[in-house]
Protein backbone atom coordinates (compact mmCIF):
# COMPACT_ATOMS: atom_id res chain seq x y z
CA UNK A 1 0.00 0.00 0.00
CA UNK A 2 1.73 3.31 -0.70
CA UNK A 3 0.46 6.77 0.60
CA UNK A 4 -0.78 9.17 -1.66
CA UNK A 5 2.83 11.72 -2.00
CA UNK A 6 2.96 15.26 -2.18
CA UNK A 7 3.56 16.10 -5.67
CA UNK A 8 7.00 16.83 -5.54
CA UNK A 9 8.06 17.37 -9.11
CA UNK A 10 4.63 18.98 -10.71
CA UNK A 11 3.08 22.45 -10.68
CA UNK A 12 2.71 22.60 -7.07
CA UNK A 13 6.14 21.36 -6.41
CA UNK A 14 8.16 22.54 -3.36
CA UNK A 15 10.29 25.28 -4.54
CA UNK A 16 14.18 24.97 -3.20
CA UNK A 17 14.68 28.72 -3.64
CA UNK A 18 13.42 31.83 -2.61
CA UNK A 19 11.67 34.22 -5.09
CA UNK A 20 8.81 31.65 -6.67
CA UNK A 21 5.95 33.38 -8.74
CA UNK A 22 2.89 33.63 -6.19
CA UNK A 23 0.01 33.88 -9.21
CA UNK A 24 -0.23 31.14 -11.63
CA UNK A 25 -2.43 33.52 -14.01
CA UNK A 26 -3.36 37.45 -14.63
CA UNK A 27 -7.06 37.29 -12.69
CA UNK A 28 -5.44 35.53 -9.60
CA UNK A 29 -3.43 38.43 -8.47
CA UNK A 30 -6.22 40.83 -9.65
CA UNK A 31 -8.46 38.90 -7.32
CA UNK A 32 -5.61 38.80 -4.58
CA UNK A 33 -5.44 42.89 -5.07
CA UNK A 34 -9.08 43.41 -5.21
CA UNK A 35 -9.90 41.64 -2.22
CA UNK A 36 -7.67 43.44 0.04
CA UNK A 37 -7.92 46.62 -1.71
CA UNK A 38 -11.60 45.98 -0.47
CA UNK A 39 -10.59 45.30 3.06
CA UNK A 40 -7.97 47.94 3.23
CA UNK A 41 -11.20 50.54 2.16
CA UNK A 42 -13.57 49.03 4.54
CA UNK A 43 -15.86 47.27 2.21
CA UNK A 44 -15.45 44.01 3.42
CA UNK A 45 -13.83 43.02 6.97
CA UNK A 46 -10.76 40.15 6.09
CA UNK A 47 -12.39 38.34 8.96
CA UNK A 48 -15.67 37.78 7.07
CA UNK A 49 -13.65 36.95 3.75
CA UNK A 50 -11.69 33.91 5.81
CA UNK A 51 -14.24 32.71 7.28
CA UNK A 52 -16.03 32.42 3.69
CA UNK A 53 -12.62 31.20 2.28
CA UNK A 54 -12.22 28.15 4.78
CA UNK A 55 -16.23 27.51 4.28
CA UNK A 56 -15.75 27.27 0.27
CA UNK A 57 -12.34 25.16 0.47
CA UNK A 58 -13.80 23.17 3.97
CA UNK A 59 -16.50 21.97 0.79
CA UNK A 60 -14.21 20.84 -1.11
CA UNK A 61 -12.00 18.74 1.46
CA UNK A 62 -15.76 17.07 2.99
CA UNK A 63 -15.96 15.51 -1.06
CA UNK A 64 -12.60 14.91 -1.90
CA UNK A 65 -10.82 13.01 1.09
CA UNK A 66 -7.16 12.63 1.06
CA UNK A 67 -7.22 8.88 0.62
CA UNK A 68 -4.42 6.64 1.73
CA UNK A 69 -5.40 3.61 -0.74
CA UNK A 70 -3.09 2.85 -3.06
CA UNK A 71 -3.07 4.48 -6.58
CA UNK A 72 -5.71 7.29 -5.29
CA UNK A 73 -5.23 10.29 -7.21
CA UNK A 74 -5.49 13.94 -5.77
CA UNK A 75 -8.47 15.59 -6.80
CA UNK A 76 -7.52 18.85 -8.82
CA UNK A 77 -7.43 21.17 -6.29
CA UNK A 78 -7.98 24.70 -7.68
CA UNK A 79 -7.41 27.05 -4.70
CA UNK A 80 -7.60 30.58 -6.76
CA UNK A 81 -11.16 29.22 -7.72
CA UNK A 82 -12.19 29.01 -4.07
CA UNK A 83 -10.61 32.47 -3.36
CA UNK A 84 -12.85 33.84 -6.03
CA UNK A 85 -15.80 32.56 -5.11
CA UNK A 86 -15.28 33.52 -1.62
CA UNK A 87 -15.23 36.94 -2.90
CA UNK A 88 -17.97 37.24 -5.39
CA UNK A 89 -20.24 35.43 -2.30
CA UNK A 90 -19.01 38.24 0.43
CA UNK A 91 -19.62 41.05 -2.23
CA UNK A 92 -22.66 40.10 -3.77
CA UNK A 93 -24.30 39.63 0.22
CA UNK A 94 -23.14 43.26 1.34
CA UNK A 95 -24.60 44.66 -1.59
CA UNK A 96 -21.22 45.69 -3.14
CA UNK A 97 -23.31 44.60 -6.20
CA UNK A 98 -25.85 42.13 -6.77
CA UNK A 99 -24.84 38.84 -8.50
CA UNK A 100 -27.91 40.22 -11.80
CA UNK A 101 -25.28 42.50 -12.76
CA UNK A 102 -22.24 40.25 -11.87
CA UNK A 103 -24.01 37.22 -14.16
CA UNK A 104 -24.60 40.68 -16.87
CA UNK A 105 -21.16 41.63 -17.32
CA UNK A 106 -19.63 38.43 -17.26
CA UNK A 107 -22.22 36.93 -20.29
CA UNK A 108 -21.31 40.86 -21.66
CA UNK A 109 -17.25 39.72 -21.56
CA UNK A 110 -17.64 36.24 -22.60
CA UNK A 111 -19.62 37.55 -25.98
CA UNK A 112 -16.65 39.62 -27.03
CA UNK A 113 -14.93 39.13 -30.37
CA UNK A 114 -12.05 36.50 -29.57
CA UNK A 115 -8.64 38.02 -29.04
CA UNK A 116 -10.17 41.27 -27.15
CA UNK A 117 -9.25 41.48 -23.96
CA UNK A 118 -10.68 44.40 -22.54
CA UNK B 1 -10.33 33.79 -21.35
CA UNK B 2 -11.58 30.93 -18.61
CA UNK B 3 -14.77 31.72 -16.87
CA UNK B 4 -12.99 33.32 -13.42
CA UNK B 5 -10.70 35.29 -15.43
CA UNK B 6 -13.85 36.80 -17.01
CA UNK B 7 -15.97 36.82 -12.91
CA UNK B 8 -12.58 38.67 -11.99
CA UNK B 9 -12.33 40.86 -14.78
CA UNK B 10 -16.18 42.02 -14.36
CA UNK B 11 -15.48 41.92 -10.01
CA UNK B 12 -13.02 45.04 -10.72
CA UNK B 13 -14.87 46.86 -13.48
CA UNK B 14 -18.09 46.55 -11.40
CA UNK B 15 -16.53 47.68 -8.17
CA UNK B 16 -14.01 50.59 -9.47
CA UNK B 17 -17.17 51.93 -12.04
CA UNK B 18 -19.25 52.61 -8.68
CA UNK B 19 -15.91 53.91 -6.73
CA UNK B 20 -16.16 51.43 -3.91
CA UNK B 21 -11.82 50.99 -4.76
CA UNK B 22 -9.44 52.04 -7.43
CA UNK B 23 -7.54 50.26 -9.78
CA UNK B 24 -4.37 52.24 -8.61
CA UNK B 25 -4.70 50.60 -5.34
CA UNK B 26 -5.36 47.25 -6.69
CA UNK B 27 -2.20 47.33 -8.82
CA UNK B 28 -0.59 48.66 -5.42
CA UNK B 29 -1.54 45.71 -3.60
CA UNK B 30 0.04 43.22 -6.74
CA UNK B 31 3.04 45.41 -6.73
CA UNK B 32 3.64 45.21 -3.42
CA UNK B 33 3.28 41.18 -3.13
CA UNK B 34 4.69 40.48 -6.27
CA UNK B 35 7.62 42.80 -5.39
CA UNK B 36 8.38 43.63 -2.01
CA UNK B 37 7.15 40.99 0.33
CA UNK B 38 8.26 38.00 0.56
CA UNK B 39 10.84 35.38 2.46
CA UNK B 40 13.70 37.90 2.39
CA UNK B 41 11.89 39.61 5.37
CA UNK B 42 12.14 36.63 7.38
CA UNK B 43 15.55 35.65 6.64
CA UNK B 44 16.07 38.84 7.79
CA UNK B 45 14.66 38.29 10.84
CA UNK B 46 16.28 34.94 10.94
CA UNK B 47 19.68 36.17 10.70
CA UNK B 48 18.94 38.92 13.29
CA UNK B 49 18.11 36.70 15.49
CA UNK B 50 21.19 34.24 15.09
CA UNK B 51 23.31 37.18 15.55
CA UNK B 52 21.77 39.02 18.29
CA UNK B 53 20.93 37.31 21.48
CA UNK B 54 18.93 39.95 22.28
CA UNK B 55 16.89 40.21 19.40
CA UNK B 56 16.06 36.70 19.65
CA UNK B 57 14.95 36.55 23.34
CA UNK B 58 12.60 40.08 22.02
CA UNK B 59 11.41 37.51 18.85
CA UNK B 60 10.48 34.34 20.80
CA UNK B 61 8.35 36.91 23.88
CA UNK B 62 6.96 38.89 21.11
CA UNK B 63 7.03 38.32 17.61
CA UNK B 64 4.95 40.71 16.10
CA UNK B 65 6.65 43.55 18.02
CA UNK B 66 10.31 42.20 17.26
CA UNK B 67 9.28 41.39 13.27
CA UNK B 68 7.70 45.51 13.16
CA UNK B 69 11.08 46.51 14.53
CA UNK B 70 12.53 45.87 11.00
CA UNK B 71 9.68 47.71 9.47
CA UNK B 72 7.75 44.44 8.50
CA UNK B 73 4.05 44.58 9.66
CA UNK B 74 0.40 42.88 8.03
CA UNK B 75 -1.84 44.15 6.05
CA UNK B 76 -4.96 43.20 8.42
CA UNK B 77 -5.76 43.70 12.40
CA UNK B 78 -5.90 40.94 14.95
CA UNK B 79 -2.66 39.12 13.98
CA UNK B 80 -0.30 38.08 15.68
CA UNK B 81 3.25 36.05 15.01
CA UNK B 82 4.36 33.71 16.90
CA UNK B 83 8.52 32.94 16.51
CA UNK B 84 9.05 28.86 17.33
CA UNK B 85 12.69 27.97 17.79
CA UNK B 86 14.29 24.44 16.28
CA UNK B 87 16.63 22.75 18.92
CA UNK B 88 18.29 19.57 18.68
CA UNK B 89 15.87 17.85 20.10
CA UNK B 90 12.66 19.82 18.51
CA UNK B 91 11.97 20.38 15.16
CA UNK B 92 8.65 22.97 14.05
CA UNK B 93 6.51 22.65 10.92
CA UNK B 94 3.61 24.92 9.98
CA UNK B 95 0.56 24.92 8.12
CA UNK B 96 -2.67 26.07 7.91
CA UNK B 97 -5.29 23.31 7.92
CA UNK B 98 -8.63 24.81 6.93
CA UNK B 99 -7.40 27.67 4.47
CA UNK B 100 -4.08 29.27 3.74
CA UNK B 101 -3.38 31.44 6.27
CA UNK B 102 -0.02 31.89 6.51
CA UNK B 103 2.99 35.26 7.91
CA UNK B 104 2.39 37.59 5.23
CA UNK B 105 4.92 39.81 6.65
CA UNK B 106 7.59 37.70 6.86
CA UNK B 107 7.07 35.16 3.68
CA UNK B 108 4.92 36.77 1.41
CA UNK B 109 1.73 34.83 0.09
CA UNK B 110 2.28 31.05 0.52
CA UNK B 111 3.29 28.63 -1.92
CA UNK B 112 0.84 25.76 -4.01
CA UNK B 113 2.19 23.08 -1.64
CA UNK B 114 1.25 24.91 1.33
CA UNK B 115 -2.46 25.53 0.17
CA UNK B 116 -2.75 22.37 -0.91
CA UNK B 117 -5.56 19.74 0.63
CA UNK B 118 -2.50 16.58 0.70
CA UNK B 119 -0.24 18.87 2.33
CA UNK B 120 -2.97 20.40 5.01
CA UNK B 121 -4.43 16.76 5.69
CA UNK B 122 -1.26 15.20 6.01
CA UNK B 123 1.58 17.37 7.76
CA UNK B 124 -0.70 16.84 10.69
CA UNK B 125 -1.40 12.23 10.61
CA UNK B 126 1.96 12.00 9.36
CA UNK B 127 4.44 14.95 9.90
CA UNK B 128 7.94 12.58 9.49
CA UNK B 129 6.54 11.15 6.31
CA UNK B 130 5.64 13.98 4.97
CA UNK B 131 9.05 16.08 5.69
CA UNK B 132 10.90 12.54 4.34
CA UNK B 133 9.17 13.38 1.06
CA UNK B 134 9.93 16.98 0.91
CA UNK B 135 13.67 16.18 1.48
CA UNK B 136 13.91 17.12 5.70
CA UNK B 137 15.10 13.15 7.10
CA UNK B 138 15.04 13.85 11.00
CA UNK B 139 16.46 12.00 13.16
CA UNK B 140 13.98 9.20 15.04
CA UNK B 141 14.88 11.23 18.42
CA UNK B 142 13.54 14.50 17.14
CA UNK B 143 10.37 15.66 18.57
CA UNK B 144 8.29 16.90 15.61
CA UNK B 145 5.66 19.78 16.80
CA UNK B 146 2.96 21.07 13.68
CA UNK B 147 1.42 24.18 14.64
CA UNK B 148 -1.76 25.23 12.99
CA UNK B 149 -2.62 28.40 11.92
CA UNK B 150 -5.38 30.64 12.97
CA UNK B 151 -7.01 34.08 12.24
CA UNK B 152 -5.15 35.45 15.35
CA UNK B 153 -2.00 33.54 14.83
CA UNK B 154 0.54 33.34 12.44
CA UNK B 155 3.67 30.80 13.04
CA UNK B 156 7.23 31.31 11.86
CA UNK B 157 10.22 28.72 12.37
CA UNK B 158 13.29 30.41 13.41
CA UNK B 159 15.66 27.72 12.34
CA UNK B 160 19.15 26.22 13.59
CA UNK B 161 21.88 28.26 12.50
CA UNK B 162 24.24 25.94 10.46
CA UNK B 163 27.82 24.78 11.45
CA UNK B 164 30.36 26.59 10.32
CA UNK B 165 28.81 29.75 9.44
CA UNK B 166 30.58 31.65 12.81
CA UNK B 167 32.21 33.82 10.56
CA UNK B 168 29.58 35.22 8.28
CA UNK B 169 28.18 38.19 8.27
CA UNK B 170 24.40 38.88 9.05
CA UNK B 171 23.55 39.46 5.02
CA UNK B 172 25.13 36.21 4.41
CA UNK B 173 23.42 34.54 7.06
CA UNK B 174 20.14 35.99 6.07
CA UNK B 175 21.12 34.29 2.00
CA UNK B 176 21.38 30.75 3.86
CA UNK B 177 17.36 31.07 4.92
CA UNK B 178 14.93 29.79 2.97
CA UNK B 179 11.50 30.19 2.35
CA UNK B 180 11.01 26.35 3.16
CA UNK B 181 13.55 26.55 6.44
CA UNK B 182 10.86 29.06 7.62
CA UNK B 183 7.79 26.85 7.08
CA UNK B 184 10.00 24.18 8.67
CA UNK B 185 10.11 21.75 5.81
CA UNK B 186 13.85 22.24 5.70
CA UNK B 187 17.10 23.06 7.19
CA UNK B 188 18.61 26.36 6.72
CA UNK B 189 21.18 26.01 4.09
CA UNK B 190 24.96 24.98 4.60
CA UNK B 191 27.70 27.95 3.30
CA UNK B 192 29.14 27.24 -0.06
CA UNK B 193 32.63 26.10 0.05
Amino acid sequence: MSQPTLDTEGHAAPPRRNGEIVFEAPWQSRAFGLTMSLCEAGAIAWSDFRARLIDEIGRFDAANPVLPEAGAEPAPYAYWDHWLAALEGLITERGLCSAEDLAGRVGAYAERPHGHDH
Amino acid sequence: MSDAALRAEALEALLTERGIVTREAIDAVVSHYEQDVGPMNGARVVARAWCDADYRARLLADGTAAIAELGFTGPTEGECIVVVPNGPRVHNVVVCTLCSCYPWPVLGLPPAWYKSPEYRARVVREPRDVLAEMGLELDPNVEIRVWDSSAEVRYLVLPERPPGTEALSEDDLAALVSRDAMIGVARAGEPAS
